[in-house]
C-alpha cells in the first residue's frame, strides 16, 4: 500500500514537471538506445559471419599448403605450393571417414563470349566440389569422374560471372567461353550463394576440372589447398588428425616444421564470432557508459529536485509522513523515470537498428536478452543512483524544511 | 476531568548554535482542555515558535515533560512522532503550505496517505470532499492553489488539517498573510470549529487576531507571563458585519 501511494505520488511530481522529466531521461534513453542498437548490429554480423562460414560447406577440413611460420617472409597459406597429387591421391585412399574430397587450384583468367570479357576468378577444383560446399545448380548439372580424368574443356560459371557475360535472364548451360586461350562449354549455373566472410563476391567465379586447369591455364603441379568433407560430423577431430598424421608422414615434418596446415570449420567460425564478439563488447561497453551518464543526470535532478521541494517534504513529515514514506516518493520517482527512459530507450533503439540495417544493408537483430539486460539496468541505476537523494530527502528536519526559503 | 490536550511541565529547550547555548523556552507550565480555543502572543524571540514546534511533536523537549493527549512525546522516535503528528494534530502555516499544481482535493487527501491503517482511495476523496465543504470550498475542489485566493488556500490548508479529525488544530500566524477581511473570515471558520468541540492553538502577535479566541497566553523571554481569559471576546459574524458597513460608509463618502 505505502509503495502504491508512493507511486501514486511520484506519478503526480513526474508529471508536473514533464519537461524536466523528459529530459532528465534523455540520458537514459540515449544509453539504452545505444545499447540494444549497438548490439543488434554486433548479432546481426555475427549471424551473418555464420552464414557465411556456414556457406563454406558442411563439415569440412581445410588443408592448405604452404606455412608461413617458416621463412623469414610469410607469403600466406597456399602460396609455397606443397600438397601434391600425391598427397590427395593418398589423402583420399588412406583416410578413413571421408565423405567427399577436392582438390583447389586458382587462378585469374580472362573469359570471353562474343564481344564481351570480364577478368575472372577460375577454380579448378574435383567433381566432390560442389557437394562438399552445398554448392546448388540453378541450371545444368555438375562435371563428372570423367571429364576430371581427360582434363575436359568444360566449366561450371558462377551467377555474377554468367550475368556478366550473357546477361540477365539467359541460360549460359551449353553456351561455349574461351577462358584464356581455350574454348570451354558451360555445362552447369551455379546458384548464388552471396559475399564471402572476406567481402568478396563468391558468384564472380567459375569452375574446372582441376586437371583441366592445370592443363590448359595455369601450369604448375600442386594445389593450393584440398577440401576434405567428412561423413560423420563428430568425426571431424579424427579425420583432421588422421589427415595431419598422414601427410607429416608424407612430408617428413614434425609439429614445428609442417609445410601445411589443416584446419576446420569449427576453428574458423571460433575466429570470426570472437572477433565479431569482441567488437560487440567493445562498442556496447562505451553504449553502457552513457548508460552510466545518464544514471548521473538522474542524482543529479533528483539533488535539485530535493532542494527544490524541501518546503513540500517539511509539509509532508509535518502531516505524518515517516522518513521511510520520503525516502519511497523521491526513490521511487528516480526509479520510475529510469524505467520510463528505458522503455522510450528500447523503442528507440529498436527503431534505430532497423532503420541501420536498411541504410547499411546489414541484418541486425535485436537480442530478447540485451533488451533485458538495457531495461533492468536502467531500472538498477535508477535505484542506485536515486538512493543518495532519496535518503537526503528523508532525513531532512521537518522544522527546517518548513522554514526553507 | 478528562485527560488534558496539551500537558506541557517545567518545558525547557535550549539550541546549540555555535558555542552559545540558546535558552529558547526556560520552563514553562501550561495546560490546554479539550474544547479550548487559545492564543499565544509574543514578539519575536520570546519562544512561542518554539512552544508551537514542541506541541506540535515536530520537536522534542530538552528539558521538562510534555505530554499531548496523555502520551508522553518525549520518549518517542521520529516515526512515532511522525504518526502522533498525523493523528492527532492538524497543522495551519502563515504560508498556507499547499503543494503547487496539485488540486485543492489531492492537497486534502496528503495527510490521508500517511495515515496508518490506510483509508480506500473513494473513502480519502469522499473525507476531503467533507472537509473542503466545511470550509465551504466544495465547488472549488479541482482548483490548484495558483488559481485561489490567499483566503481560499487558508481554508483549503484548515481543510487539510481536518481529514484525520485531530485532537488539536494548531495554527502558526495564520492571518499573518491576509488581509483584514479574509482575515476575520478565516477566524470565523476557527471559531464555527471551535464551537463544534476542536481544541484551536494558535500563535499571533496580533491583539486583534487573538481577541478571536478564548483564552490568551503571552511570553517574553521563554517564559509565560500572562494567561488569562479574553475579556471582550470578538465574534467574527459581528466583526465582518461591522466591517462590510465600514466600506459601505467610505464608498458611499463621495
Amino acid at each position: 500500500m505505502i509503495v502504491l501511494n508512493a507511486l501514486k505520488l511520484a506519478l503526480r511530481a513526474l508529471k508536473r514537471n514533464t519537461l524536466r522529466s523528459l529530459l532528465t531521461m534523455l540520458g537514459i534513453i540515449i544509453g539504452v538506445a545505444a545499447v540494444i542498437s549497438v548490439v543488434s548490429i554486433g548479432n546481426g554480423a555475427k549471424a551473418r559471419i555464420e552464414a557465411s562460414i556456414a556457406s563454406m560447406g558442411q563439415n569440412v577440413v581445410q588443408v592448405m599448403s604452404g606455412n608461413s611460420r617458416r621463412g623469414g617472409v610469410s607469403m600466406g597459406f597456399g602460396s609455397a605450393g606443397t600438397l601434391t597429387k600425391e598427397d590427395y591421391d593418398a589423402i583420399r585412399k588412406d583416410v578413413k571417414g571421408i565423405a567427399g574430397i577436392s582438390p583447389e587450384v586458382r587462378n585469374n583468367a580472362q573469359v570471353a563470349v562474343g564481344n564481351k570479357n570480364a577478368r575472372v576468378s577460375v577454380m579448378g577444383v574435383g567433381a566432390d566440389y560442389p557437394t562438399i560446399r552445398a554448392w546448388k545448380f540453378a541450371d545444368g548439372d555438375n562435371f563428372n569422374e570423367g571429364d576430371v580424368q581427360r582434363a575436359g574443356k568444360v566449366a561450371l560459371i558462377g551467377k555474377t560471372t554468367a550475368v556478366a557475360l550473357f546477361g540477365e535472364g539467359e541460360s549460359p548451360v551449353g553456351q561455349i567461353v574461351r577462358i584464356g586461350s581455350a574454348p570451354f562449354t558451360i555445362v552447369g549455373l551455379l546458384a548464388p550463394k552471396g559475399m564471402s566472410m572476406y567481402g568478396s563476391d563468391q558468384d564472380d567465379v567459375i569452375l574446372m576440372p582441376y586437371t583441366s586447369s592445370m592443363k590448359r591455364l595455369a601450369g604448375g603441379t600442386s594445389f593450393r589447398s584440398f577440401m576434405v568433407q567428412v561423413e560423420d560430423p563428430k568425426n571431424i577431430d579424427g579425420v583432421q588428425a588422421q589427415i595431419t598424421e598422414l601427410l607429416r608422414e608424407r612430408h617428413r615434418t614434425t609439429e614445428e616444421t609442417d609445410d601445411f596446415m589443416t584446419r576446420n570449420q569449427q576453428e574458423i567460425s571460433e575466429v570470426a564470432t570472437a572477433s565479431s564478439e569482441t567488437l560487440t563488447i567493445l562498442l556496447g561497453s562505451v553504449a553502457g557508459v552513457s548508460l552510466l551518464v545518464g544514471g548521473i543526470g538522474i542524482m543529479n535532478i533528483m539533488l535539485v529536485s530535493v532542494t527544490e521541494r524541501t518546503r513540500e517534504i517539511g509539509v509532508r513529515l509535518a502531516v505524518g509522513a515517516r522518513g521511510r514514506d520520503i525516502l519511497m516518493q523521491f526513490l521511487i520517482e528516480a526509479v520510475t523515470l529510469s524505467i520510463v527512459g528505458g522503455l522510450i530507450g528500447v523503442l528507440l533503439g529498436w527503431l534505430a537498428s532497423e532503420r541501420l540495417s536498411s541504410l547499411m544493408q546489414t541484418p541486425t537483430l535485436i537480442a530478447t536478452n540485451s533488451v533485458i539486460m538495457a531495461f533492468c539496468s536502467s531500472a538498477l541505476i535508477g535505484i542506485c543512483f536515486g538512493f543518495f537523494p532519496a535518503l537526503k530527502a528523508s532525513n531532512l528536519d521537518p522544522i527546517e524544511a518548513l522554514r526553507y526559503e | 476531568m478528562s485527560t488534558p490536550i496539551v500537558q506541557l511541565e517545567d518545558f525547557k529547550k535550549t539550541y546549540q548554535s555555535g558555542d552559545i547555548q540558546v535558552h529558547a523556552v526556560r520552563g514553562v507550565n501550561l495546560t490546554v482542555q479539550a474544547g479550548e480555543f487559545i492564543a499565544v502572543m509574543g514578539a519575536s524571540g520570546s519562544g512561542k515558535s518554539t512552544l508551537m514546534n514542541t506541541v506540535g511533536c515536530l520537536d522534542r523537549p530538552s528539558g521538562g515533560r510534555f505530554m499531548l493527549d496523555g502520551v508522553d512525546v518525549s520518549k518517542l522516535d521520529r516515526d512515532q512522532l511522525a504518526d502522533l503528528r498525523n493523528q492527532k494534530i492538524g497543522f495551519v502555516f502563515q504560508g498556507f503550505h499547499l503543494l503547487a499544481r496539485t488540486s485543492a482535493l489531492e492537497n486534502c487527501e496528503l495527510p490521508m496517505l500517511y495515515a496508518r491503517p490506510s483509508k480506500s482511495a473513494s473513502a480519502q476523496k469522499a473525507r476531503a470532499m467533507k472537509s473542503l465543504e466545511q470550509v465551504g470550498l466544495g465547488q472549488r475542489f479541482d482548483h490548484t492553489p495558483n488559481q485561489l485566493s490567499g483566503g481560499q488556500q487558508q481554508r483549503v490548508a484548515i481543510a487539510r488539517a481536518l481529514v484525520n479529525d485531530p485532537k488539536l488544530l494548531l495554527a502558526d500566524e495564520p492571518t499573518g498573510n491576509l488581509d483584514s477581511q479574509t482575515s476575520i473570515e478565516i477566524m470565523g471558520i476557527f471559531q464555527q470549529l471551535n464551537d463544534a468541540g476542536m481544541t484551536i492553538m494558535m500563535v499571533t502577535h496580533e491583539l486583534d487576531v487573538a481577541s478571536y479566541a478564548k483564552r490568551m497566553v503571552v511570553m517574553r523571554d521563554g517564559r509565560i507571563v500572562r494567561d488569562e481569559q479574553v475579556g471582550p471576546r470578538h465574534n467574527a459574524a459581528e466583526e465582518l458585519g461591522k466591517l462590510t458597513r465600514e466600506q459601505a460608509a467610505v464608498n458611499l463618502a463621495p
